[in-house]
């Protein structure tokens, strides 16, 4: 082929083959790449035993306690598949909420509880401003605007029966 | 327009992100000005040197 | 007919000529969109429902983060076509994109950070995206320290290109990281196949702060592109009159 045509099949293939090679990469590492398990890799043993790790998933509606006279706060953490109990001590972040998306960092305590050391709040990528999310929310009855669509990927979803996947 | 200064309350967060962005915003402008000039004096010194200058 | 014009696009003085006609074209309408978007974004617009005020950093964080991308994606196709077809202008062009890409990584990663620690709880953490990004600003050093470390310029412009090349797998795993990986960042608010999550009155100023931005880094790449241009020509008598003028 002309010189031309073999170093187009050249560029072609180097960026074939990174792809392939980063694919393969973080598969294998996909254990160590993870971010955070949701309540059902937690509760079906897919994290590795006695290790930190982080949490993710929403915030149980109703969930949210605080030990009278402590700085302690109990919630649950679900994937609407499996629960997971939390422990924390500390200052919650503003955007803590109910119904809300969830990241702890800690480690499970052989009660099954989650004790966690640090917890963030993460949140939905929809914006609106304050009149629209009233406004859905009396249409819907819902404490979070956007609770009744459906979530979205990324977050912790509905499980199908469990796959090898990671999301 | 003290709302608008303090962001509602998020403002050591949103002033210094914009603050950011514009800095960079207005970095690549000098630079770039800057880089053609550099370039447009090289080539009027290398033309100089092979005695093809004004 | 498209051929032409593709060889004219590979004549150094044809090529410095039109980015100097066509640069008032890409800045001033930059400028426009981006004051409008500010006004819009700042002033107009809505607080949000959750994050209050704070959500305006999304008008310099979202557009900064597509600049990151957006420009190594140029930088990428660029130096390919450079590496493939050996037309210098090419490499001109990638050599011109990396420091106009890599600025804007750094502001979609500082303010990423000031966007984080109020809404998240953390200026930082290793989640699939903030480290694909902060991959995306080493591969930008690492092209520039390419170009500067090797005084050929036929080896840096090919060295640098392999690197911006091999570095384009990036972009895609940076886009679509929140959708393959549990991370701490969102899905995507604009680009998606879907509708915007957005509320009009939003999107419209973070709209044209987006495409404000991309006409601003049309601006300064003809700008840099000159300069590269000129940078790489010995001989000509074309460069005499340009330095005349």
């Amino acid at each position: 082929m002309t010189p031309r045509r073999r170093r187009m099949a050249l560029v072609l293939g180097i960026v074939g083959g990174v792809s392939i090679a980063g694919a393969l990469a973080l598969s294998a590492f996909r254990q160590n790449v993870t971010f955070f398990f949701d309540p059902t890799q937690v509760v079906t043993g897919e994290v590795p035993a006695g290790e930190r790790f982080r949490l993710g998933g929403m915030v149980t509606q109703g969930s949210l306690h605080r030990a009278p006279g402590s700085l302690e706060v109990r919630f649950v953490v679900t994937d609407f598949s499996h629960d997971v109990p939390v422990s924390y001590t500390g200052v919650l972040p503003d955007l803590f909420r109910e119904g809300a998306g969830v990241v702890a960092h800690g480690h499970m305590r052989p009660d099954g509880t989650f004790v966690a050391d640090e917890v963030l709040a993460k949140h939905d990528e929809k914006y609106m401003p304050p009149a629209v999310a009233r406004s859905l929310k009396r249409r819907h009855g819902q404490s979070r605007a956007d609770a009744t669509a459906a979530p979205t990927p990324g977050a912790p979803a509905p499980r199908a029966p469990p796959s090898s996947a990671g999301t | 327009m003290k709302q608008f200064f303090e962001m509602g309350g998020y403002a050591a967060f949103v002033w210094p992100a914009y603050a950011v962005t514009l800095a960079a915003i207005v970095l690549n402008i000098v630079w770039a000005r800057r880089a053609l000039a550099r370039s447009r004096e090289e080539a009027r010194r290398r033309l100089a040197m092979r005695g093809e200058g004004p | 007919m498209t051929w032409t014009w593709f060889h004219r696009l590979g004549s150094p003085p044809y090529v410095y000529a039109l980015a100097a006609r066509l640069t008032p074209w890409f800045a001033w309408p930059a400028a426009l969109l981006i004051v409008g978007g500010l006004w819009g974004g700042l002033v107009l617009a809505p607080p949000d429902y959750q994050q209050g005020d704070g959500f305006r950093i999304i008008y310099v964080h979202a557009p900064s983060a597509w600049m990151s991308l957006m420009v190594y994606t140029t930088m990428a196709v660029a130096a390919a076509v450079g590496l493939i077809w050996r037309i210098k202008v090419a490499h001109a062009v990638a050599a011109s994109c990396a420091p106009i890409g890599a600025s804007f990584t750094f502001a979609a990663l500082v303010t990423g950070a000031l966007w984080g620690e109020p809404m998240w709880g953390t200026y930082w953490e290793w989640d699939p995206r903030l480290t694909s990004e902060l991959i995306l600003l080493f591969l930008y050093l690492g092209y520039m320290g390419l170009r500067a470390g090797l005084e050929d310029t036929q080896r840096s412009d090919r060295a640098s290109a392999v690197l911006a090349v091999v570095g384009v797998v990036n972009v895609p795993i940076i886009h679509y990281s929140v959708t393959w990986w549990n991370s701490l960042h969102q899905a995507p608010s604009v680009m998606r196949l879907a509708k915007p999550t957005m509320a009009a009155s939003m999107l419209v100023p973070l709209l044209m702060m987006l495409l404000g931005f991309t006409l601003f880094f049309g601006a300064v790449l003809l700008v840099r592109l000159r300069g590269e241009v000129l940078s790489r020509e010995r001989s000509a008598s074309w460069i005499r009159e340009i330095v005349n003028a």
